[in-house]
């Protein structure tokens, strides 16, 4: 499976993530406050809303539309009304580039 | 009977899966990502100071109301009391369900399970209704929070001012939770992983008004049901005061939260008891923003909405009119012009449903 490289180390604030589209599929990619960067599905498995208007605290990631909860780390649903986990994708940083390992 | 059908399996539910209506994109004013980040971020600070003052005031009215039991001299402190528990936890169900009231979420979770039961709503059933209600804000049959129903049954919206209907409506559904979980209109909106929590919730509940009930039995007096109960019903009118200006006679079935919530500039005793939801088009565009920060996130973005209300009084006289004429013409619906900066609300955006929004139909 391809790395692709995504964005700049730079491009995301610490806690925070963006969006990233890549060949038909929607990511959300995020830095975590220990400076760490991950890698999800772009959507949330409630409703398909972009997770890139949300709110990073720690290491949760809060959909914008009902406020469902992820750990981004490893994509596990942690707060109603989402039930259904979030995809994860590796992720490695080379120099100040953010890879993507996409399925 | 009405050209409009609310349940949640009739033919208005299914036009609107159909149309594309519910996958649509709702309409957002542009706000920079780090000032909104700034606008979401969360704190227990403000929550846990309102939450002393509220049960707080409440222990100590009821405490000043039972001991002047049964004088009329404890009336005023019922009232006062009424009106936290039967309207204060309307919006504290709200915003804590929302999980944004306080940072840490076991907080959010107590005071929402105490605001769920004040306000006779099933905390494991709600949640999801509310989600849908965000999700698709007065779409007919799909929306299962529609307080004001076209054409509008005006003597119901009336009883309610005083619980009456929602308690008529909560005992029969509440006992059936207890003994067979969701019914099968709850089951569409709430996932099968819930329904046993759904039981469980609805089980203590009837404890806990069984035992209250059997104390006023015991005690030969309705005092207990005047601190547990009652005050649902001599405490709702501010709730239902607030929350009938949120989408009150305003458009169904779009898209642009500008065309179906309402804005209102409130005293600051009703702001507290409704935890600052008067600000309600700013809620439903970003419901991520706390109750703390919709005045701030009001300032910054009230040039691209209607001009709020200036009162609770004159956002009655411009919905009341507009509720009575939606008696004689169920399509009728007020639509407020946007100021000059406002970003123009976009017809094509709300055609999904023929006829429900017909261009027309609006003033």
């Amino acid at each position: 499976m391809p790395w692709i490289d995504a964005c700049s180390t730079d491009d995301i604030d610490a806690e925070d993530l963006i969006r990233w589209d890549h060949a038909g599929q929607t990511f959300a990619i995020y830095h975590s406050p220990e400076g760490e960067f991950f890698a999800t599905a772009g959507l949330c498995t409630h409703e398909q809303v972009h997770l890139c208007d949300g709110l990073v605290m720690g290491h949760l990631i809060e959909c914008p539309k009902h406020n469902g909860q992820f750990d981004y780390r490893t994509g596990e649903a942690k707060r109603a009304p989402v039930c259904v986990n979030l995809r994860t994708f590796p992720v490695k940083v080379e120099g100040d580039r953010v890879f993507v390992e996409v399925a | 009977m009405g050209k409009r059908n609310y349940s949640l399996f009739g033919p208005d539910a299914a036009r609107a899966v159909e149309s594309g209506l519910t996958a649509a994109e709702w309409y957002h004013t542009e706000v920079p990502r780090k000032v909104m980040k700034d606008l979401m971020a969360r704190s227990d600070a403000p929550a846990i100071r309102d939450t002393i003052i509220l049960y707080g005031s409440m222990i100590l009215l009821a405490g000043i109301g039972i001991a002047l039991w049964p004088s009329w001299w404890s009336a005023p402190f019922w009232l006062a009391y009424g009106v936290l528990y039967g309207s204060a936890s309307d919006s504290r169900w709200h915003e804590c369900g929302h999980g944004t009231a306080f940072r840490t979420p076991w907080m959010n979770n107590v005071v929402y399970e105490i605001a769920s039961f004040m306000i006779m709503r099933n905390s494991a059933t709600w949640r999801w209704s509310h989600a849908r209600h965000h999700s698709e804000t007065y779409f007919v049959g799909r929306d299962p929070e529609i307080a004001v129903m076209r054409p509008p049954e005006v003597a119901k919206l009336v009883l309610n001012f005083f619980g009456i209907l929602d308690v008529i409506a909560f005992i029969p559904r509440i006992l059936r939770n207890a003994v067979s979980g969701p019914t099968p209109e709850e089951r569409t909106y709430v996932p099968q992983s819930e329904w046993g929590k759904v039981q469980r919730v609805a089980i203590v509940y009837v404890a806990i008004y069984a035992a209250t009930i059997g104390l006023a039995v015991w005690m030969g007096s309705i005092l207990p049901l005047m601190v547990i109960g009652l005050p649902r019903m001599y405490g709702a009118w501010h709730h239902v005061m607030t929350g009938l200006l949120q989408h009150g006679g305003l458009a169904d079935n779009v898209v642009d939260h500008r065309l179906n919530s309402r804005t209102v500039y409130m005293n600051p005793i009703s702001r507290f008891i409704y935890w600052n939801m008067n600000y309600h088009v700013e809620h439903h565009m970003f419901p991520m923003v706390p109750y703390h920060a919709l005045p701030r996130l009001h300032e910054i973005i009230k040039d691209d909405l209607p001009p709020p209300n200036r009162s609770i009084a004159e956002a009655f006289r411009e919905m009341w009119p507009a509720i009575l004429r939606q008696v004689r013409n169920e399509d009728y619906f007020l639509k407020r012009a946007l100021p000059p900066t406002a970003k123009p609300y976009r017809e094509d955006f709300h055609q999904y449903v023929p006829g429900m929004m017909r261009p027309a139909a609006a003033e």
